[in-house]
């Protein structure tokens, strides 16, 4: 009986005739909220840059034998190394302190004496498990080809979607990834989270995630368009999510199951990547449906013609092929 | 289509059961993979017998990564040195001597030569010093090593062209990659990777290195080693070095160089057999011989002065001529450095100074511990998913999760063939697509309902249900490899990683959705004859 009642299982009711369009008035104030919010504190606090982006030296070391936290220790003795300001922090369970030292005067060549002094000082009460140091010239490159390759991606996909689609389609679709690739910079902005060049990683497979659902929706809205001709904006753009909005649910469902597997199991090497794809995966189900597609309202969804919002029986339009 | 023949079914099933088998090798361990492969019976042609496998990032086998860049400064320093040389002998064949001698710039040198005939006389013979460059692809390209300009109040300058630092810059990287291989195989390591990365830059990693600070003192010396002589203080023909016989106090030496490393063709450690202090025993070649011979027989009684990186390492005075072509090198080493060195004359000198630009380094506990949380990840992100498909569709889902298993599969298989390197966020990229991959078979899923829901047939619902999903899938998963393309190429080392994975994810899942579900769906609905839906 109770598998009956469980099989099959529905996230989403079929025949669903909900009016999502109508949460634009809340979706759109809270996403340019958190967006201006977002801009605000990353110029103020900035983001937590690792040694990829920053430069200089990452320790992470395990104590030989386990003890109580000798984190106090660790740091009273990193700061009289003389390498600038130390960041120490716990990682891990078993008493893990990772040490962060910032670039050194003196070029390329002079990173090394970071280590060098670490080890000796440190080495023999604990294991050094990672090692990095990036010099400046490495690190500026390092910003460089990340920020470049999150534009490039981001105009190419603008290309590939202005080639299969509408270009109003194109548009939206690229907004809703851009308010996307904001609210994931936020997270990391608040969470603290280090970004490094795992993050650029994260972020763009938050694009292609971000897209992979907009594509589905505005597929969808593409054939209604074709259909029902006459039919207005709003109704139309709430059929496509309504009758996509099932696959977006079970979708959605085990991206996150897959993804809680991976922080909950996947250790700590790879949980701060973990948590920034889950916190994507939210944002980017909710802009494909309340940010995406509400944007069309206001841009129109019929080539070369801007149906204002709520307008009935447009004049029949070609479809673009 | 919901059709297909017995023929088209095996051949479908063998094609994704070989992807899969592909992926078998990276399963064991290299030894279990050498002995499977010599087991095998010879007459077995070798392409049909899988071997090739995965191959583990340094952050999960552990080791180390150093990013060394040619020092350009370094290198244009000691070409303009050399040219220093043939300007100097292009002015004794003509002979003229130009006002105030030949002076170093950043980029070349520069003489003054007043008399316009006599300039007139030196450009032809200072032009042949320009090298035309050749590209190893295209062949001559017109572009040559040096530009060469003549000023009316009698200034001659000699600069390395662009195009001639960038060639430079080119073959001092691969003399480079071949002297650091040589260094480190003498040192025993095993698989070394050694690889250019740009113009200036050489990739080095050491699998299983954990401290690579020996490793970091091998490549970081120049090793250029010089017998010469010690010179009288004040001389024009000398200059001062540090020297380690005298605590690191400058001593003159004379610039002419009687023998170099490269003359050498052996070097090994060894013990003075008197005062027992650790030493290096060298052998010169035949050419090296001859000269040191000469050097030495005319030079009795005078300090030799062994440099090596431009600092006098020791200065023993000439007793007799040494003619027998070997010798020794002392220098307050310790066993280690007396290793070291030796290791660095065998190997010969670097064209210049490496600096090393980034280093990192993984323990081996942290990489076990990463593949292990990685397996778990795995398994539990396939239990999940598996479950909830199952809980959702029922059949279809179990045909889903056959699919999955198959995509998963064929993404080590591809791996496999490819020897394509698995990293940490590569393990997170596998986790991920179990999510992901589903989706495709969730697309057809919901249409055939919908389908159905809209009047259709069954038959017709599900053939209808994969055409139309079928734009959809190919539109939503290109976005996805547009991105994981770009990720590859702008990435390095594990990012790298990752977007291997996740493009061969994409590519898997479409393959797997759109043959292998169609088909199990056909053989399903011709064996079951279901009058509606399952779900």
């Amino acid at each position: 009986m109770i598998l009956q009642r469980l099989y099959p299982l529905r996230l989403w009711p079929d025949e669903s005739r909900f009016d999502f369009m109508r949460l634009r008035h809340l979706s759109f104030p809270l996403s340019a909220a958190l967006s201006i919010a977002i801009v605000f504190t990353f110029l103020t606090m900035g983001l937590n840059y690792g040694v990829d982006f920053k430069g200089g030296t990452l320790i992470e070391m395990q104590p030989k034998e386990k003890g109580p936290s000798a984190i106090a220790a660790v740091r009273t003795k990193a700061d009289s190394f003389g390498f600038g300001e130390v960041e120490v922090q716990e990682f891990g369970a078993e008493g893990g302190v990772s040490l962060r030292f910032p670039i050194q005067p003196g070029g390329e060549a002079a990173q090394g004496v970071v280590v060098e002094k670490a080890r000796g000082e440190f080495g023999g009460a604990y294991n050094f498990e990672r090692v990095e140091t990036v010099g400046p010239r490495v690190s500026g490159e390092l910003v460089q080809s990340g920020t470049i390759g999150v534009i490039l991606s981001v105009l190419a996909v603008l290309a590939y979607l202005w080639f299969r689609f509408e270009r109003e389609l194109a548009v939206a679709a690229i907004i809703g990834t851009l308010h996307d690739i904001v609210l994931t910079i936020g997270f990391f902005v608040i969470t603290r989270h280090e970004f490094n060049m795992t993050s650029i990683a994260a972020i763009l497979t938050i694009v292609g995630y971000s897209l992979n659902e907009t594509v589905v929706v505005f597929d969808r809205t593409r054939e209604l368009l074709r259909r029902y001709k006459t039919m207005p904006t709003i109704e139309l753009l709430n059929l496509s999510i309504n009758t996509t909005m099932s696959r977006t649910a079970i979708t959605s469902m085990t991206t996150i199951l897959s993804l809680l597997a991976l922080v909950v199991f996947g250790g700590r090497a790879i949980e701060g990547f973990a948590q920034v794809m889950l916190a994507g995966v939210f944002i980017c189900t909710y802009s494909a449906i309340l940010i995406s597609s509400p944007v069309l309202i206001y841009i129109g969804v019929r080539s070369g013609q801007r149906v204002p919002a709520g307008a009935t029986g447009a004049a029949a339009a070609q479809p673009a092929e | 289509m919901l059709r297909f023949s017995r023929t088209k079914v095996l051949l479908t099933l063998g094609f994704l059961l070989a992807g899969v088998l592909l992926g078998a090798p990276s399963l064991f361990s290299r030894e279990q993979r050498q002995a499977f492969v010599a087991s095998v019976p010879s007459w077995v042609p070798a392409w049909l017998v899988p071997s090739r496998a995965i191959v583990l990032g340094l952050d999960l086998q552990g080791g180390s990564h150093l990013l060394l860049e040619v020092d350009q400064a370094d290198l244009l320093r000691g070409q303009s040195l050399t040219l220093r040389d043939d300007v100097r002998r292009s002015l004794r064949e003509v002979g003229i001597t130009p006002e105030g001698g030949i002076q170093l710039t950043p980029r070349g040198v520069q003489i003054r030569v007043t008399d316009a005939t006599a300039r007139a006389r030196l450009m032809p013979k200072l032009r042949e010093l320009s090298q035309p460059i050749n590209n190893a692809i295209l062949g001559p390209t017109g572009a040559r090593t040096l530009e060469i300009t003549e000023n009316p109040n009698g200034l001659i300058q000699l600069l390395f062209s662009e195009a001639g630092i960038t060639d430079r810059t080119r073959r001092a990287v691969e003399q480079a990659i071949e002297v650091i291989r040589r260094r480190i195989d003498s040192t025993g390591t095993v698989e070394p990777s050694i690889q250019r990365q740009g113009t200036d830059r050489i990739l080095v990693q050491v699998p299983g290195l954990q401290d690579p600070s020996r490793l970091e003192a091998l490549l970081g010396r120049t090793a250029k080693l010089e017998f010469r002589l010690l010179g009288d203080t004040g001389s024009t023909d000398t200059e001062l070095l540090p020297s380690r016989d005298q605590g690191g106090a400058r001593v003159p030496v004379e610039r002419r160089v009687i023998v170099s490393g490269s003359e050498l063709t052996d070097a090994s450690p060894g013990f003075d057999s008197r005062t027992n202090e650790p030493i290096v025993n060298f052998r010169f070649s035949l050419k090296g011989a001859q000269a040191f011979g000469e050097a030495t027989t005319q030079n009795v009684g005078r300090p030799l002065a062994i440099v090596l990186d431009n600092e006098v390492i020791s200065s023993p005075r000439i007793l007799q001529p040494i003619t027998g072509g070997a010798g020794q090198i002392s220098g307050r080493f310790s066993v280690q450095d007396a290793n070291d060195l030796a290791v660095l004359l065998r190997s010969g000198a670097l064209p210049a100074k490496l600096t090393i630009v980034e280093r990192r380094t993984v323990g081996p506990g942290l990489g076990a511990d990463s593949i292990e949380a990685g397996k778990l990840a795995t398994i539990y992100a396939g239990i999940f998913v598996i479950l909830y498909m199952f809980a959702t569709y029922g059949v279809f889902g179990f045909i889903a999760n056959i699919a999955l298993l198959v995509h998963v599969g064929l993404i080590f298989g591809l791996m496999s063939v490819m020897e394509a390197t698995l990293t940490l966020p590569g393990i997170a990229g596998i986790v991920l697509t179990i999510g992901t991959a589903v989706d495709s078979n969730v697309l057809i899923y919901e249409r055939i309902r919908e389908e159905a829901k809209a009047g259709r047939s069954v038959i017709s619902a599900i053939q209808a249900g994969f055409d139309r999903a079928f734009a959809t899938i190919i539109d939503s998963n290109s976005t996805m490899a547009i991105a994981a393309v770009i990720l590859f190429f702008m990435g390095s080392g594990p990012v790298r990683g990752f977007a291997v994975v996740f493009i061969l994810g994409i590519l898997t899942t479409v393959i797997t959705a759109v043959t292998l579900t169609r088909m199990m769906i056909a053989i399903w609905y011709h064996w079951a004859r279901p009058k509606a839906i399952p779900f």
